[in-house]
């Protein structure tokens, strides 16, 4: 399931996964983050920027070979709405909510398959808001909205602290 | 004293489903079927223009994506009287094929097998007894001994790290878990290799919807893939072969695997073909169009009232009057204003929440109705159809299977034992055969009409000024889909989607009928209340979906789901 390239520059392989439901209000701040991203910024080498969706089992061939996989999601913090939160996960599977059934399809499951087969990213972290609406609609919640930026700087940094520096589209 | 269970939520997939039974001497006399997540995408399209619905329809779901997109510009066509050339519709065939293919795959190997299957003593089988076994009842390349020697240790590893992962929470050793170690085992290594190929299959809808996990190359009026078989960015001559050789591949896997492995199960829990028929009036719609206006389909659907094949009624054209004139969904037992049965044209979605009542409204699933009657649909529906409609494909298909059962089981199995928990799995594993034969034949129906010189893919829609009113349906994975619209000047005036899953999972109706889900339930045996494994497989045989699609993280790792006990 190589999906391209392949060569010199083998270092790094990032996935930005976004995952939500664009329908529900902030439950789609996922793909909106990486609309954000695929708009404002030029994606380099070694980086893919993944709108994911609500998608199950489909997500599995976009985790092969990466080195790095970020997910940007909405998280359930407990927190105020508009909390954010950098996770970095050890333990994957485990910290998506567990289910009736040994094959609820989220993406825990997702991970968990990608665990049992070897292709898990050794390295994942989970950039998330704590939500203040999940009403049906294809609006974020102000709080949220105003949040967007900041979200989309996490991700940025957390690539720069992995040496990748996005470029602003506005400066090609 | 008869004993309430409560299981919240039992989707495998991202929605929510609760299910309520009594039970009474260890049998279910009673059940209630509750989607828990209010679906409200009919809002968002009011006031927008039709030709974008199939974009923001795709989204409803996690999985069912390129079927909302497909039903939905099907809806607007019908409204418009529009044809669509043969290439799209061969290349819409091609996605909606694979696409079935893949959900009943992972359906079977991924999200319901575990129901049957103890993953835990399959680390006991004798692995070379299994690959004997294995081999006296498939050609299967890849069930050597070495492949499965290789699976068995690999679960062994992963179990002895004490993280079961994706296993962890299973019913192992639960008394109604039946399959020998050795058939465990050979489960076990399909579900593996089942990974593989649900991958390879999905390659086609991407390479044709142009982009995965949501395609894009969907429009009202065909498709927006450009033909060209010079041009590199096009769909090429080369592209096309690389799709028939990933068809080839899976249908390999199709008939050497998963018919075999479905039989095998069938076969040990012939049991379970007494339990879980439910509503047997079936409804399943044609697809597969052969011409540019509908009229002529390579998979037959239609209606069939009590099981009784004899009455079926063919569905004959995209819009046909008797599918049109004869869905109604009522609000009785759903959290919405009023208490009406109607149209999809004439509904109106206004939710009123209120506490939940057994005996009044305590879902917010809709209940339709097909000539006033609950129906249950899905592959069940669609297989019984296309036997009824003298399929031929459904016919060879569904005649190996059966002969498979009876074989294994050592006594003659009919297509009755089809109106069963078990039965609906067989007629999916029927129907992913049959689906595979089809996307063969759409290939070829492809690549003639481009090698005959069209390379037409896309006639503009133009709408009208007043209201026009259109239904697009489409047989599912998890069966009928239909979408239905009226359009005033341009504009949505009015969207529902009538889904599978509200068909099945629907409450009781305006007479206070049981659905599809609550009546397969009554009579099923549970042999522990408090781990119902019973109910979980006979609702996850009809592959239950919401059309409403929710995960969100949680940082504490709480537990959400529930199954409780009430006395």
């Amino acid at each position: 399931m190589n999906s391209g390239e392949s060569g010199e520059e083998k270092t790094l392989n990032i996935l930005v996964l976004g995952v939500g439901n664009v329908l529900l209000s902030d439950e789609g701040v996922g793909p909106r983050v990486v609309e954000g991203l695929s708009n404002g910024y030029q994606a380099p080498h070694g980086v893919e920027l993944v709108d994911g969706g609500t998608m199950g089992f489909d997500l599995l061939p976009y985790l092969d070979e990466r080195t790095h996989l970020l997910v940007v999601d909405a998280v359930n913090t407990g927190k105020e709405p508009g909390h954010t939160v950098r996770i970095k996960l050890d333990d994957p599977a485990s910290f998506f909510r567990t289910m009736v059934s040994p094959h609820q399809l989220g993406l825990g499951e997702v991970l968990g398959v990608a665990a049992m087969t070897g292709n898990l990213p050794p390295s994942i972290v989970v950039i998330g808001i704590e939500p203040a609406s999940l009403e049906t609609s294809i609006d974020l919640s102000p709080v949220v909205e105003k949040k967007l930026p900041v979200l989309i700087k996490m991700v940025v940094d957390e690539l720069k602290s992995l040496g990748i520096i996005l470029k602003p589209t506005s400066d090609a | 004293m008869a004993k309430r269970i409560v299981i919240d939520p039992i989707t495998r997939i991202e929605g929510h489903l609760r299910i309520e039974c009594e039970v009474d001497k260890g049998k279910i006399v009673n059940a209630w079927s509750a989607g828990t997540m209010w679906r409200g995408i009919e809002k968002i399209l009011e006031g927008r223009d039709p030709r974008e619905a199939w974009i923001f329809t795709q989204r409803i779901c996690g999985v069912c994506t390129t079927v909302h997109a497909i039903t939905s510009v099907r809806a607007v066509e019908n409204a418009l009287k529009l044809e669509v050339p043969m290439n799209a519709q061969y290349i819409r065939n091609m996605i909606i094929a694979a696409h079935g293919i893949f959900d009943h795959i992972v359906h079977f190997y991924h999200l319901s097998a575990l129901d049957w299957v103890d993953i835990v003593s399959a680390t006991k089988a004798d692995a070379k007894a299994t690959a004997k076994l294995a081999q006296s009842l498939s050609p299967w390349p890849h069930n050597s001994h070495g492949n499965i020697k290789g699976i068995q240790d690999k679960l062994k590893s992963f179990i002895a790290t004490g993280q079961l992962g994706v296993f962890g929470s299973g019913y192992w050793g639960h008394p109604a878990m039946k399959l020998s170690p050795e058939v465990n085992l050979l489960a076990a290594t399909h579900y593996f290799q089942a990974l593989d190929y649900q991958r390879r299959i999905n390659k086609v809808v991407a390479i044709l919807g142009s982009k995965s996990p949501h395609i894009q190359n969907l429009a009202v009026g065909g498709v927006s893939n450009p033909i060209n078989p010079d041009s590199q960015s096009t769909l090429t001559l080369e592209r096309l072969f690389y799709i028939k050789e990933l068809i080839d591949e899976i249908g390999a896997f199709i008939n050497d695997v998963y018919m075999v492995d479905v039989s095998a199960v069938g076969a040990f829990y012939a049991d379970w073909t007494q339990y879980g028929a439910g509503v047997t009036n079936y409804l399943s719609v044609p697809d597969m169009p052969q011409d540019t206006t509908g009229t002529l389909f390579d998979l037959p659907g239609g209606y069939i009232p009590n099981g009784d094949v004899g009455k079926f009624e063919n569905i004959d054209s995209f819009g046909a009057d008797l599918f049109k004139n004869n869905v109604k969904e009522s609000v009785k037992h759903s959290w919405y204003e009023g208490e009406w049965d109607r149209h999809p044209w004439e509904e109106e979605t206004v939710p009123k929440y209120a506490e939940r009542q057994d005996d009044g409204k305590y879902s917010w699933v809709k209940s339709p109705t097909f000539k006033g009657k609950p129906a249950q649909v899905g592959p069940l529906a669609n297989v019984l159809a296309m036997f009824a409609a003298g399929h031929g494909p459904t016919k060879k298909h569904a005649t190996r299977v059966l002969d498979l059962v009876s074989q294994l089981a050592g006594t003659k199995v009919g297509l009755g034992a089809l109106h069963s928990t078990i039965g609906r799995h067989a007629a999916r594993a029927i129907r992913c055969a049959v689906l595979n034969d089809v996307l063969q034949k759409q290939w070829q129906g492809l690549v003639d009409n481009i090698g005959a010189g069209d390379y037409t893919t896309f006639n503009e829609p133009v709408f009208p000024k007043g209201e026009i009113r259109g239904v697009g349906f489409h047989e599912a994975p998890r069966g009928v889909l239909s979408h239905w619209v009226v359009i005033e000047d341009g504009r949505i005036k009015n969207y529902q989607c009538v889904v599978p899953s509200t068909w099945n999972a629907g409450p009781r109706n305006q007479n206070d009928e049981l659905g599809p889900y609550e009546a397969s339930l009554i009579g099923n045996p549970v042999a522990d209340p408090e781990k119902p494994l019973e109910v979980l497989r006979t609702i996850h045989s009809f592959d239950p979906c919401l059309a409403c699609a929710i995960h969100m993280l949680d940082s504490d790792r709480n537990e959400i789901v529930k199954v409780r006990t009430v006395i």
